[in-house]
């Protein structure tokens, strides 16, 4: 039937919508990308950008080879279909322009990925604090006055991470029991909490204020709620001030308090 | 007769075997490959509609955090209605696992490859017909394991498909941990022997058992999906069942592989470990990875036959298409990896993994073009088999492009475990093997049960499901990019997801899915009503070219009263002198001979 042609409209429609949906994306900010605000995230920001403009392109194109192709190809009396088994010349094509796009993506990754997760670059600086995961909270442990962790003077939070703005900040990541994954959405990092394994990971931000911790990797019932808040400071000295507050609250004894209250 | 038998030097022999007569044995234990096949079917759209509601339950939670569901909140009255969030992980555990290890590998492998391998290569029945029913009576243990599951206290198990420790070796460490993880993998230990027996069984069938004439460059590419299939199931299942078997013994006799040294959960006293929990991520995905090629290829290679017959054309490029196959089934060993980029694995390690898994693209977009090259200047006739072969390859154009982002370690730091990943799977295994399954059953259930379905209801149902399933599933790239993660019973509990946007998404990807499931009673209704009352089939009603449409529909027991012989490939379409027909069987030697064959069934 002419009209069964019409079922390229259906295609047509879908490849629009797709489309359609990542331009709206960029003009809302809950569609787009979580506003990034580290360096690192900037650099992969732009990897996923150049891989959205080099699939997206692709996708079109595809896309409209295949609605040309029911649109014009669609049976009708009298049509004859070619007699055709392939053609080598085509292959090749596209084998090799495709081709060398996955290896210069590959390529053009690794930079971005050794910066960020390879030993030899991270920063050399004294980790800010120990993470552990635990179910279902994040405990970080930073050092006292002796500048060392494990020391009887270490002050431990729950879910309540802070560090220093445009400081490359290293942390210890571990986990007390299960797999948990340290993910900020803001900075563009994510790294697997692995029982067993002590891993350091690095970021910075080039914002002050408040920002989310996601535990990204399924840790048991109350995985969902495994949330922390984040911390960035202006300056060093407001983060040392934020870090005496956190040992006097840590260090406050509540029998004297009690005592002290009643006229001791 | 038998001189075809005794020239192609194959293991035919001519005599058939009586055609058994009870139920029992036709029916039920039957040693019949297309019945097996049948079987497999319809368990699977049995598990389909459980693994579906599954989903339902998934999307209703995270459009409207523990508000009741409905039907389903009456089982927690207790918890004043409300999802306790330890089931909302059982869900999407159950959902995937449902969906991968019963619904789709078997559909794919289990009801096709069963059911056509023989009829595509001309032979009378598989090479092992008693292995072929031990494959399908094995299925069941497995299935009633994991239903039993949910009725053990604790429930189902609820650590992910994925089943990484620590959370799934030890018993305290979450409700569905207790006996529900154990019944687990020993369901999978049941399924996995089912895959294994049939892939042994299928590359057997298609190394010895083609019909006189058929070489390997003469098969089509179903049975060469199938045939490749088959190797990767072969050769990577017994590494998941090795990981499976270590999780299963340090759950009960307190073997250590996985669990490290001075390691506690739930305030437990400290475990004596010395296990990596790496290891069993490296074994798992071993297999699992592939898997994703054995829920694709057999889809790919059915949608490569569907488009070639209703563009009335041959298929472009053959040999690039099986040698594509090939690679992805070769590549597709070495890129486990990529699903560890954040795990703590060496990240050298993650890079190497980067180049190879943008590698295995390339053999994916070579047959993508293919696909394309055999639509081009054919005859397109809009049936709704083609209809759903070119949904596969318009949405499996978007599952495979969205995987290079995650391909890229970079990215893929702030897109794994996100939402972004979801969708990816989705346009693959939906998209890509669920309409591949459609096609499939409207393709051959004229061959399968003698019928046709309805056109008019498959063009509704195709069209309702294409409509749906991209609602459902392609805003999940969006939400996974502004940085939703997978697996989380309440996105209200992250500012950043609170966003008006990212709500209204939620629920109108719930409501998508809600449609797409009502969607799919129109084509149970259209398999049931055609089962008992649809036209009578001809023994060719696509007038296509590969084998299993020379014999009757449905086939008799034997398949071929008489072995054919193969002169050709399978895609004779529109050739010089075709009038008025268009298509040239491979059993016929001569034109002339099919307009007689047309003549005789129609």
């Amino acid at each position: 039937m002419k009209t069964d042609r019409l079922w390229t409209l259906l295609f047509a429609i879908g490849a629009i919508f797709a489309t359609g949906c990542f331009i709206y994306a960029r003009t809302d900010a809950d569609w787009w990308l979580v506003p990034n605000v580290s360096s690192m995230g900037r650099e992969i920001d732009h990897l996923f950008i150049i891989i959205l403009w080099i699939t997206g392109i692709v996708f079109i194109g595809t896309q409209i080879v295949l609605c040309y192709t029911l649109w014009t190809f669609a049976d009708a009396p009298g049509r004859k279909a070619q007699y055709v088994h392939g053609q080598m010349k085509l292959e090749v094509i596209w084998t090799i322009i495709p081709a060398s796009i996955l290896v210069f993506l590959a390529l053009y990754q690794m930079g971005t990925w050794s910066k960020i997760k390879f030993r030899s670059s991270l920063p050399k600086v004294q980790p800010v604090a120990e993470v552990t995961g635990r179910q279902f909270q994040w405990l970080f442990r930073y050092a006292g006055d002796d500048r060392r962790l494990h020391t009887d003077d270490d002050i431990i939070t729950v879910n309540d991470f802070h560090f220093v703005k445009n400081e490359p900040t290293v942390i210890h990541l571990k986990s007390q029991d299960v797999l948990h994954a340290f993910f900020l959405p803001q900075f563009r990092i994510k790294q697997d909490a692995v029982p067993g394994l002590t891993i350091p990971v690095w970021f910075d931000s080039d914002t002050s204020g408040k920002f989310e911790l996601v535990c990204a990797e399924l840790c048991g019932w109350g995985h969902y709620k495994m949330r922390g808040n984040v911390t960035v400071h202006e300056t060093q000295a407001e983060f040392d001030t934020w870090l005496k507050k956190a040992k006097t609250e840590q260090n406050r004894d509540q029998l004297a308090l009690a005592n002290a209250a009643n006229g001791g | 007769m038998s001189d075809h038998a005794l020239s192609a030097g194959h293991g035919h022999d001519d005599h058939i075997h009586p055609e058994p007569t009870s139920f029992l044995s036709k029916y039920v234990f039957s040693l019949d490959h297309k019945i097996i096949g049948i079987q497999f079917l319809f368990s699977g759209i049995i598990m389909f509609w459980i693994g579906g509601l599954l989903a339902l339950a998934v999307r209703w939670q995270l459009a409207w955090p523990w508000k009741p569901i409905p039907i389903l909140s009456e089982l927690w009255a207790d918890y004043g209605y409300r999802l306790p969030p330890e089931y909302y992980n059982k869900l999407f555990t159950m959902h995937a696992t449902v969906m991968i290890f019963f619904v789709i590998i078997p559909l794919l492998t289990g009801a096709f490859g069963n059911f056509l391998i023989p009829l595509m290569i001309g032979a009378r029945d598989m090479a092992f017909p008693k292995l072929n029913m031990y494959s399908y009576w094995a299925m069941w243990p497995a299935i009633i394991l994991m239903t039993y599951s949910f009725f053990t206290p604790g429930g189902a198990a609820e650590a992910g498909w994925t089943s990484y420790p620590t959370l799934s070796t030890f018993s305290w460490s979450t409700p569905g941990s207790l006996d529900g993880q154990t019944l687990w993998l020993m369901s999978l230990l049941f399924a996995g022997i089912s895959s294994l027996m049939g892939s042994i069984n299928y590359i057997t069938t298609i190394i010895m058992l083609r019909a006189p004439g058929m070489k390997m460059f003469r098969l089509p590419m179903t049975v060469w999906a199938m045939f490749i299939t088959a190797l990767l199931q072969a050769f990577a299942l017994p590494v998941l069942t090795s990981a499976l078997i270590m999780q299963l013994l340090d759950r009960t006799i307190g073997t250590n592989f996985f669990a490290p040294a001075n390691w506690m959960v739930a305030n437990s006293g400290n475990v004596v470990g010395g296990g990596q929990i790496l290891l069993f991520q490296h074994l798992f995905w071993f297999y699992s990875h592939p898997a994703v090629y054995i829920m694709i290829l057999p889809g790919m290679g059915m949608v490569s036959d569907i488009l070639s017959t209703f563009s009335r054309k041959p298929l472009f490029g053959y040999k690039p298409m099986v040698f594509s196959i090939s690679a992805i089934a070769g590549l597709g060993f070495i890129v486990w990896g990529h699903h560890m980029f954040q795990s703590g694995m060496n990240p050298a390690l993650g890079a190497t993994f980067m180049l190879s898994t943008m590698m295995i693209a390339l053999p994916s977009a070579i047959k993508t073009f293919n696909w394309l090259g055999t639509m081009w200047g054919g005859r397109i006739q809009f049936t709704s088999p083609m209809l759903n072969a070119i949904g596969f390859v318009a949405m499996f154009v978007i599952g495979g492009l969205s995987g290079i982002f995650m391909a890229a370690t970079p990215v893929d730091m702030h897109i794994h475990d996100t939402y972004f990943i979801v969708g990816h799977i989705h346009y693959v295994l939906f998209g890509g093997s669920t309409f591949a399954i459609f096609a499939g059953v409207y393709y051959w259930f004229p061959k399968m049960f003698g019928r046709m379905m309805n056109e008019r209801l498959g063009k509704i149902h195709f069209f309702l499901s294409f409509t749906f399933f991209n609602g459902t599933f392609f805003l999940m790239h969006i939400i996974g990019m502004h940085g939703h993660p997978r697996r989380i019973a309440d996105p209200s509990v992250y500012e950043f997801l609170r966003g008006s946007g990212v709500v209204g998404m939620n629920q109108f990807m719930t409501i998508n899915a809600m449609l797409l499931g009502l969607a799919q009673l129109v084509i149970v209704y259209n398999f049931f009503y055609s089962l008992f009352f649809g036209p009578k089939a001809p023994a060719n009603p696509w007038h296509a070219n590969t084998l299993e449409w020379c014999c009757p529909s449905p086939p008799p027991y034997y398949n071929f009263l008489k072995i054919p012989t193969v002169y050709r490939m399978a895609y004779e379409y529109s050739s010089e002198g075709s009038e008025p027909l268009d298509y040239w069987p491979q059993d016929q030697p001569e034109k002339s001979d099919v307009v007689e064959a047309h003549v005789e069934t129609h």
